[in-house]
């Protein structure tokens, strides 16, 4: 049986990576994400973990040393956050090119300039076509049982694909909560060893990472696309069986008090947990407001989010990362692009909230429904807007 | 599968792009980006091999009298040979089509 322990979010997402019995290790320490690794250099050098943990010099190293070792068939992870994850970017494409299932926590903090080392989601929005599978953690169970399924799924002959588990830089790495903590024998009943298709092998020998001409580099994305697109029921299968084991219930895009809902707020990450507090008291006042909350990233999951959009009047889309000039956040230009793709047209409001480890409040959620309410009331275009910033 | 050119269907194409068998390269043709071939004059050949061991490509083989010769599905018309030759004994000759 596992166990209840009030711990750090970071301190278990290192356990429970212990847990997972990974071979490799290679991280470089950054801000916010470091409880993270160190935690796991102690379980290696205290001998509770049999791993090989490799201290190397920067983060493209990082994901170099577990693209090598994944692809001679090991299980790996590392662990980043923003300048590094930017570092480490030009790997992270090869990574999933090569269909190497490698598990990466990013502990979510803006990027530079100005340099902040705080909380907002300019690493993931980054990251998102780099052709990584990703998924976001609203709080510190999630984060363990994210990483859990992470290697399910990464792992599946089915995707070979690299998996990239969120949580939000302090506002999660950095808080102590009560978290479940899956014991072995339950961890290795719902992840199998990882058995490589293809690996690196003096008896064998492979090219990993050839040329790709011209005449086969379309092909090559093609197949990435594919796999990235097969994923995602692979994902909805490996949550419903973590279900089964772990009584703990996930799917892409989750609903909080969305029924009758004529306005729906759109969060991803920790923030949701503010928002369902916001939805408590907007319902409690009689005003007709839902929450929506984007648990997979990648791959988009366009369909099921419309399911869902698609019966509310409006929806306000909380974006924490800029896209310079689209005149929206990264977030809102897929959640407007989906509902095109499938004929349907809510008033749809952006907000940009949170960046740069700013807070978003009750008070904020309540703000930016009322303005999507009086929006769609009065037939105002529609548009975004970068919630509190000082004129 | 086309092994000459490497033109496959995206459904073909090895996990990651991974080349399961050592040494497939040498299926690749590559005499088709040249635009001159080289032209041994075997009457000024020494059979020093300057051209065997220059060669980018692997393009020259030892015959049995001694003399190399050049395959030209590998040649890329890179010139390096003619270059090399001691004895000006290779022509860079334009490909008519």
């Amino acid at each position: 049986m596992g166990k209840r322990v009030g711990m750090e979010v970071s301190i278990a997402a290192a356990e429970v990576v212990g847990l997972c019995d990974v071979d490799v290790i290679a991280a470089y320490p950054i801000t916010p994400q470091t409880h993270i690794v160190e935690h796991l250099s102690e379980l290696v050098a205290e001998g509770h973990l049999d791993a090989e943990f490799v201290p190397v010099e920067s983060e493209h190293s990082a994901m170099s040393t577990c693209v090598g070792a994944a692809a001679a068939g090991a299980r790996t992870f590392t662990s980043t956050s923003s300048q590094g994850y930017a570092l480490m970017a030009e790997i992270c494409y090869i990574a999933s090119s090569l269909r190497l299932p490698i598990v990466m926590a990013v502990a979510n903090r803006a990027l530079s300039a100005p340099i902040n080392i705080w909380n907002d989601h300019s690493d993931m929005m980054m990251a998102r076509d780099t052709g990584w599978i990703q998924t976001v953690a609203e709080n510190g169970q999630e984060v363990v049982d994210l990483l859990l399924h992470a290697y399910r799924v990464a792992e599946d002959p089915r995707v070979l694909l690299p998996v990239m588990v969120n949580l939000d830089g302090f506002t999660l790495t950095h808080m102590i909560e009560p978290i479940w903590l899956p014991d072995k024998e339950e961890v290795e009943r719902y992840l199998p060893p990882y058995k490589p298709q293809l690996r690196l092998d003096p008896r064998n020998p492979m090219t990993f990472g050839p040329v790709g001409m011209p005449e086969v580099y379309t092909e090559a994305k093609k197949a990435q696309d594919e796999a990235m697109n097969g994923a995602l029921p692979v994902i909805v299968e490996a949550w419903k069986e973590f279900e089964k084991h772990f009584g703990r219930a996930y799917q892409p895009v989750e609903t909080y008090k969305t029924d009758g809902a004529e306005i729906l707020l759109l969060t991803v990450g920790s923030v949701s947990e503010t928002a369902m507090t916001a939805v408590d008291k907007m319902r409690s006042e009689g005003k007709q407001v839902g929450l929506v909350r984007l648990r997979l990233w990648r791959p988009f999951p366009a369909k099921e989010l419309v399911d869902v959009l698609k019966q509310a009047k409006a929806v306000a889309v909380v974006d924490r990362a800029m896209a310079f000039s689209t005149r929206s956040g990264p977030l809102c230009v897929e959640v407007k692009a989906a509902l095109y793709d499938h004929g349907v047209s809510p008033y749809v409001q952006n907000f940009i909230a949170g960046l740069g480890g700013r807070d978003v409040t009750v008070e904020d959620f309540e703000k930016m429904a009322a303005k999507t309410s009086e929006g769609l009331a009065k037939g105002l275009p529609m548009g975004y807007e970068i919630v509190n910033v000082r004129e | 599968m086309a092994k000459e050119t490497g033109v496959v269907s995206w459904k073909e194409l090895a996990l990651g792009c991974t080349l399961t068998e050592p040494g497939t390269a040498a299926q690749l043709k590559t005499g088709d980006w040249r635009s001159k071939r080289p032209v041994t004059n075997y009457e000024l050949c020494n059979k020093c091999g300057q051209c065997y061991i220059f060669c980018p490509d692997m393009v020259y083989s030892r015959t049995a009298e001694g003399y190399y010769e050049a395959n030209y599905y590998y040649c890329k018309g890179c010139g390096i040979c003619a270059r090399e030759c001691p004895k000006d004994a290779i022509q860079m000759v334009e490909e008519e089509n």
